[in-house]
């Protein structure tokens, strides 16, 4: 199993904001807007660089849509931010007239995303927001699994023309993909090869998936793990390339199973090469409070289940 | 303004009334009512108002003055006025709600229709879009105006007011809004439905400077719209409120809420043509 050195401990959202300043001062066409959660977002030096550049929309999610779609219109590229419930289901018909259908090259970056924003509880916990935004044409939709990740995606948006939902999160998390790993949209990312189970991640689930490796390499399996950060469009190449070697499939999200990253991978095996699968995924159900580790526990979302489900999936070869 | 400016103006707008109940007719479906209602104010616009450029549509508009019209189902009489401004040729209108057609039901972009900028139908949207572009243009340092019309029962929608504290509290001034006051929406009178008090003072309390006239005398039009001009670039958003009847120039239209969104018959068909004088020649 390749080792994964801990680089350090930052939440995503940060790697967001932290994007988002080289952006400012690197893109004089990035414009940003925020609904009252600057931040939370982590948008303050953008803010500060850039004051022209910056406008704050207040509790308005709706108008900031329509106002980023607009910006676009005179050549802007509008980021958006707001927490991923207020930037996905509260606004889905903006989104899906004046940006999606529309086309228009707005980035909408969602923070706080699934069961890790923690104490809050289900009100904002939105874990629907990746199905939401898939099924919308046009649009591209990313969630980057750790700090650099974060930071890497949120410039590399920025040249692909077209919207896109960037979703991140709260927590911090460890930093294991190095600094200069690029980021290229729609490319999966293999983080280990393996033989016995192919393990697929995304945001908060990668690190996770890398311990679970860890502990099957100990008891003589062999995973493939692999990071998908882009959800669509698919890396379906990478997807069948790994069951073709290895007959049966974990996936992991911190979102819906239904809707999410894992249907998508289904319906690639089910066209192309059926194996089985199992889903780490949250079964319909809302969350609730409590702290990020909790959750993930009690929702099934953490290493011990990962292994589990592996061990379970290779039996059903 | 001359006389002879206004009688050409009238006389598109009588061959625009043409273009949309048989735009409407032809496909049985379509929404004759406020297209009718709107046509002075449109034809205005791109007729004598707005700087624009017809004939090399850019979706970017740089230096010109951009119109979004937000209540998207009047697109017959958008098309009509955009083909006959030299957008697109009219023998296109022939292909308006048909499969294939760059002439969707409510307006698009993904056909690339010249002239459309955003799509709209789904009420409520094009008031934040507009102010988006005029907050482009600030930043591109481009003195072109925007254009934004709402149906009435359209300002309904929560997000009308939130893009009216925007505009006002951030002192976007470049941007002239007009609601079509027909006092109707599709299940009858606005007061029957939801009524909608005193919408001129609902606007001023939000902040901005409010001008009325009859959207169905073009000279009130034209006069309002060069007033509206003039009051640009001092901090405060505009609205027009624009009092309109719903399916002017049809006789059988008027004063009903009916014809907001149905299509005449083969025999209304003829009747209206008989109200309305071919002035630029039939598509």
């Amino acid at each position: 199993m390749k080792e994964y050195p801990v680089l350090g401990n930052k939440d995503t959202r940060s790697g967001f904001g932290d994007g988002l300043t080289a952006l400012g001062k690197s893109n004089p066409k990035v414009v940003a807007l925020c609904a009252d959660l600057t931040g939370s977002l982590k948008m303050n030096q953008f803010q500060d660089d850039n004051p022209e550049r910056f406008f704050q929309v207040g509790i308005a999610e709706a108008n900031m849509i329509g106002i980023a779609a607009g910006l676009t219109i005179g050549g802007k590229i509008p980021y958006t931010g707001t927490f991923a419930n207020f930037s996905t289901s509260r606004v889905y018909d903006q989104i899906r007239q004046s940006v999606a259908y529309s086309n228009k090259n707005v980035k909408i970056c969602a923070s706080h995303a699934g069961l890790t924003l923690g104490e809050d509880g289900a009100t904002h916990q939105v874990l629907e927001d990746i199905g939401m935004m898939k099924m919308l044409p046009h649009m591209t939709v990313i969630n980057p699994c750790d700090y650099n990740q974060t930071r890497a995606a949120t410039i590399a948006i920025a040249d692909h023309v077209g919207p896109v939902y960037l979703r991140f999160g709260r927590p911090k998390m460890p930093i294991f993909i190095s600094e200069d790993t690029p980021f290229v949209i729609g490319k999966a990312l293999m983080l280990n090869e393996g033989t016995d189970v192919t393990i697929i991640a995304t945001g908060h689930l990668v690190w996770p998936a890398i311990e679970a490796g860890k502990a099957l390499a100990e008891k003589g399996i062999s995973a493939e793990i692999i990071n998908i950060h882009t959800i669509k469009p698919l890396d379906e190449e990478a997807i069948l390339k790994s069951v073709a070697k290895t007959g049966c499939i974990v996936t992991a999200e911190e979102h819906q199973i239904a809707g999410g990253l894992g249907e998508s991978i289904a319906q690639v095996l089910s066209r192309n090469n059926p194996v089985p699968q199992e889903f780490i995924a949250v079964d319909d159900s809302f969350g609730e409070s409590g702290t990020p580790a909790q959750l993930m526990e009690k929702y099934g979302l953490d290493t011990p289940n990962l292994i589990a489900a592996a061990e379970k999936v290779i039996a059903r070869k | 303004m001359h006389d002879t400016n206004l009688i050409e103006l009238n006389n598109f707008c009588s061959q625009v009334r043409r273009d949309i109940v048989r735009m409407v007719h032809a496909v049985a479906s379509g929404h004759p009512g406020g297209s009718l209602g709107c046509t002075e104010y449109i034809t205005a616009l791109y007729q004598s108002e707005m700087n624009h450029n017809a004939n090399n549509f850019e979706m970017d508009g740089k230096g010109e003055d951009l119109f979004f019209l937000s209540n998207g189902h009047i697109s017959p009489v958008f098309y009509s006025v955009l083909a006959r401004s030299g957008y697109f040729k009219v023998d296109e209108l022939n292909t308006f709600r048909k499969l294939n057609s760059r002439l969707q039901g409510h307006p698009a972009t993904h056909e690339g229709l010249p002239g459309i900028r955003i799509a709209s139908g789904s009420l409520g949207q094009g008031l934040s879009a507009g102010i988006g572009a005029a907050l482009a243009k600030k930043l591109n340092n481009d003195d072109g105006i925007i254009y934004t019309l709402h149906g009435d029962g359209e300002i309904q929608e929560g997000q009308i007011w939130e893009a009216a504290i925007y505009a006002a509290g951030n002192k976007v001034d470049n941007i002239i809004s007009c609601i079509d006051y027909n006092h109707k929406q599709i299940d009858g009178d606005i007061d029957d439905v939801l009524p909608l008090g005193d919408i001129k003072a609902k606007w001023e309390a939000f902040g901005w400077q409010v001008m009325e006239m009859n959207g169905n005398n073009m000279e009130q039009v034209i006069t309002t719209l060069r007033l509206a001009k003039a009051a640009t670039g001092k901090d405060v958003p505009i609205m027009l409120i624009m009092k309109t009847e719903m399916g002017n120039g049809v006789d059988f239209m008027m004063g009903t809420h009916k014809w907001h969104g149905s299509p005449p018959n083969d025999e209304q068909l003829k009747s209206a043509l008989s109200q309305l004088e071919e002035t630029l020649g039939d598509y």
